[in-house]
């Protein structure tokens, strides 16, 4: 593997150390280095079974929600089976989705460009477990030239069809990716149903992440047992995660399941912990629709369960998969008040809630930030949260709002402060004017071309 | 038949302009007075659904009528007609594009709001063609009640149409401003 | 909301709406109208945190339910199964 692009990181209270799983191959890893790395797909008996296989390794979806990848394909495996209701044609349909929208995420693009091959053996181990009849992968502008020239290496993947995906923050949501591959525009969609069941053209739709799918691959080869020897047990396995804001430079680390947040970030090169040197103030995890955390005691996991295995520490889901930093003496409230406005910009503009709750709640956030507004504004902001919450065809102003509700609690002084009309952030220059901020770079931190060394070429 | 011809094409002129100012108002979201919405939008629909039945009451008149000399064929194609063929056709675009809006209003749950909505945009179209063939082809169209009353109902249509297309028409058009024009190219179609 | 749970739930397409509010006065009792004229539920009728998309209705409100599905304007309502 290569240090440009990914660095392991041992769990500092677990004694396991994980080697990088998803990049063993090394950088802009080509089918003959992939094949050496990994060894060819086993053949597999009558026995065994996928989805089994898949809900006994515990892996869960890495795009952001975190549910149990085997459910989703359960059921459509189900789907699939003849029944008196189905009047459907053509077998299930299998997604790989690396449209990362969220600007804060590069671990996708790192993974398309990196291990392409991983991807690709997981698509084809579930088209064979499902019977599948047609299979894409969905990928921004700049992975096309990797994914193409990997599909184009090897000679079992012709079959699969590769699509750009828009830029644009929803583009990724799962109904805009079946919308945009039925009708061209990648619109979230009212749903009547689960997609596994009835998505693309009314066929069962098996879609993942493009980092699930590398993993349904290595549980395929080296099945549940292995894939569990990483990660705690309630959140296996390894992660990867896109490392940016205040760091010495921004980058894609894979962690083991249940990684402490103040170990990832060293490993990083963020300086936390130590009295007096602490340079963070606060970590968002999960990306624009994640929360803000402080560091000390967090642990990273996608589990429910007790921390157990872990030492004692609070849960903070890691979505998908973002660790954006912010340093000690920026202002949290102007970094989410930008993110808010650039969330209501990237609202679809189809479900009115939406469209119209969106800028409302990032004027309130931005007079909040400017401190210039009445003492009124947090139970605004509160209303305005309740009302955009749950009412839309995707999960936009939800994300939105938990966003805005984790800033109220971890900033909770600052708010007060700013109620006041003052901030006791120590702001540097760059963060302060939100409003003069445009879209692509709303957290005042360079979050365009960060990709690190060697990757970016 | 004559008589009840022409008296039945003047009540369908005066329900079909009900029915579009009606239409123009539920589509504003707005209640009329203490009519609540869906007690207009009903309203709409019935008063569509007679000036339908009083259209059928204009035409089949006229096809049993031998002085008319009306067949079936210049029901449906227009400009074909033996007496004033150029109003007549209007009069026969406008029966068509009526019969087009009904049958697309009526069976909207199955087409689904797209088609609805762009066919039912044709309404706009047929009200002017049904006023300009109530004159031109009316045997009394010149007479002064008749003129009198197609410049009232021309300059309600006018008004609503105008209502229509300014910036306040939406009920809720001044809560919603704030949230300011389309910001990306992709959004709405 | 009679104690057994609601007869039916009235979903709202969210992509279709356009707050034309003809179904908040049909379903005086289960929907209110927000800032922007879309359809919410009534206070009390969801709790938070649950799905404000599928709107509860009792057995009583079934038949204004099935109006305001029939007469929305931008065909945003279908009645789906507690």
């Amino acid at each position: 593997m290569s240090a440009d692009t990914a660095v392991a990181v041992g769990s500092g209270g677990n004694a396991r150390t994980a080697a990088s799983r998803l990049f063993a191959a090394g950088a802009n890893a080509g089918h003959a280095a992939h094949l050496a790395a990994y060894g060819a797909m086993p053949h597999r008996g009558r026995g065994w079974s996928l989805v089994q296989e898949l809900e006994a390794s515990g892996l869960t979806g890495r795009g952001g929600a975190g549910f149990p990848a085997w459910r989703k394909f359960a059921a459509a495996d189900l789907a699939r089976r003849p029944n008196r209701y189905a009047r459907r044609s053509g077998g299930p349909v299998l997604i790989a989705n690396g449209a990362e929208g969220e600007p804060l995420s590069f671990k996708d693009a790192t993974l398309l460009r990196n291990a392409p091959h991983l991807v690709i053996d997981g698509l084809l181990a579930a088209a064979q477990a499902l019977g599948a009849g047609s299979l894409f992968i969905y990928a921004g502008a700049d992975e096309q030239a990797a994914v193409g020239a990997a599909l184009a290496e090897r000679g079992d993947a012709g079959h699969i069809a590769l699509v750009e995906a828009p830029d644009a923050f929803v583009a990724g949501q799962a109904s805009a990716v079946v919308n945009f591959l039925e009708t061209g525009r990648a619109l979230p969609r009212d749903l009547a149903g689960r997609l596994a069941e009835s998505g693309l053209k009314g066929r069962p739709t098996l879609i993942h992440n493009v980092e699930t799918w590398a993993h349904i691959a290595l549980v395929a080869c080296y099945g549940a047992g292995w894939y569990r020897s990483a990660g705690t047990a309630e959140d296996p396995g390894t992660r990867l995660v896109s490392v940016t804001g205040d760091v010495p430079s921004e980058l894609v680390l894979e962690v083991p399941g249940g990684s402490v947040l103040e170990d990832v970030l060293s490993s990083a090169g963020v300086r936390v912990g130590g009295v007096g040197s602490d340079a963070v103030s606060a970590v968002l995890v999960g990306g624009y629709h994640g929360r803000w955390v402080r560091p000390a005691g967090m642990v990273l996991s996608a589990g429910v369960g007790a921390v157990g295995s872990v030492r004692s520490g609070v849960i903070v889901r890691p979505g998908a998969g973002v660790l954006h930093v912010l340093g000690a003496g920026r202002c949290g409230l102007a970094a989410t008040a930008g993110m808010v406005q650039y969330l209501a910009g990237e609202s679809a503009r189809q479900c009115g809630p939406c469209m119209f709750g969106l800028p409302a709640l990032a004027d309130v956030m931005t007079r909040l930030a400017a401190g210039t507004g009445g003492t009124g504004l947090v139970r605004e902001v509160e209303r305005l949260a309740a009302l955009v919450s749950g009412r839309g065809a995707c999960h936009h102003p939800d994300g939105t709002v938990q966003l805005i509700h984790s800033a109220l609690e971890t900033f909770a002084d600052d708010v007060r402060w700013h109620l006041a009309g003052q901030c006791n952030a120590d702001q540097d220059p760059a963060v302060q004017g939100v409003s003069g901020q445009g879209p692509a770079d709303p957290a005042g931190q360079g979050v365009a071309g960060q990709y690190p060394a060697g990757v970016a070429q | 038949m004559w008589a009840f011809g022409r008296v039945s094409g003047l009540v369908s002129m005066v329900l079909l302009t009900a029915s579009v100012l009606l239409g123009i108002l539920a589509r504003s979201g707005r209640p009329l007075l203490v009519i609540p919405r869906f007690s207009v939008t009903l309203l709409h629909r019935n008063i569509s659904l007679l000036a339908v039945v009083f259209l059928v009451l204009h035409v089949a008149p006229l096809l049993l009528d031998s002085y008319a000399r009306v067949n079936v064929v210049d029901v449906v194609v227009p400009f074909l007609g033996s007496y004033k063929p150029f109003w007549q056709g209007l009069g026969t675009v406008a029966l068509d594009l009526v019969a087009a809006v009904v049958l697309t209003g009526v069976f909207r749950h199955r087409l689904g709001p797209r088609t609805f909505r762009t066919v039912h945009w044709l309404s706009y179209a047929m009200w002017p063609l049904a006023l300009a063939h109530s004159v031109g082809n009316g045997t009394d169209g010149t007479s002064a009640p008749v003129v009198a009353a197609a410049v009232v109902l021309c300059v309600a249509v006018l008004a609503a149409a105008a209502w229509r297309m300014s910036a306040g028409f939406l009920e809720t058009a001044a809560v919603r401003r704030s949230g300011g024009n389309a910001r990306k190219g992709w959004g709405r179609p | 909301m009679s104690p057994i749970g609601p007869a039916a739930r009235l979903h709202i397409d969210w992509t279709r709406c356009d707050g034309r509010g003809l179904c908040a006065e049909l379903l005086p009792e289960a929907l209110t109208r927000d800032d922007w004229g879309y359809p919410l539920a009534a206070p009390g009728r969801v709790r938070s945190g649950a799905d404000k998309s599928n709107v509860p209705v009792t057995g009583a409100e079934l038949a204004a339910a099935m109006d305001a599905v029939k007469l929305c304007p931008l065909l945003a309502l279908r009645i789906t199964r507690p």
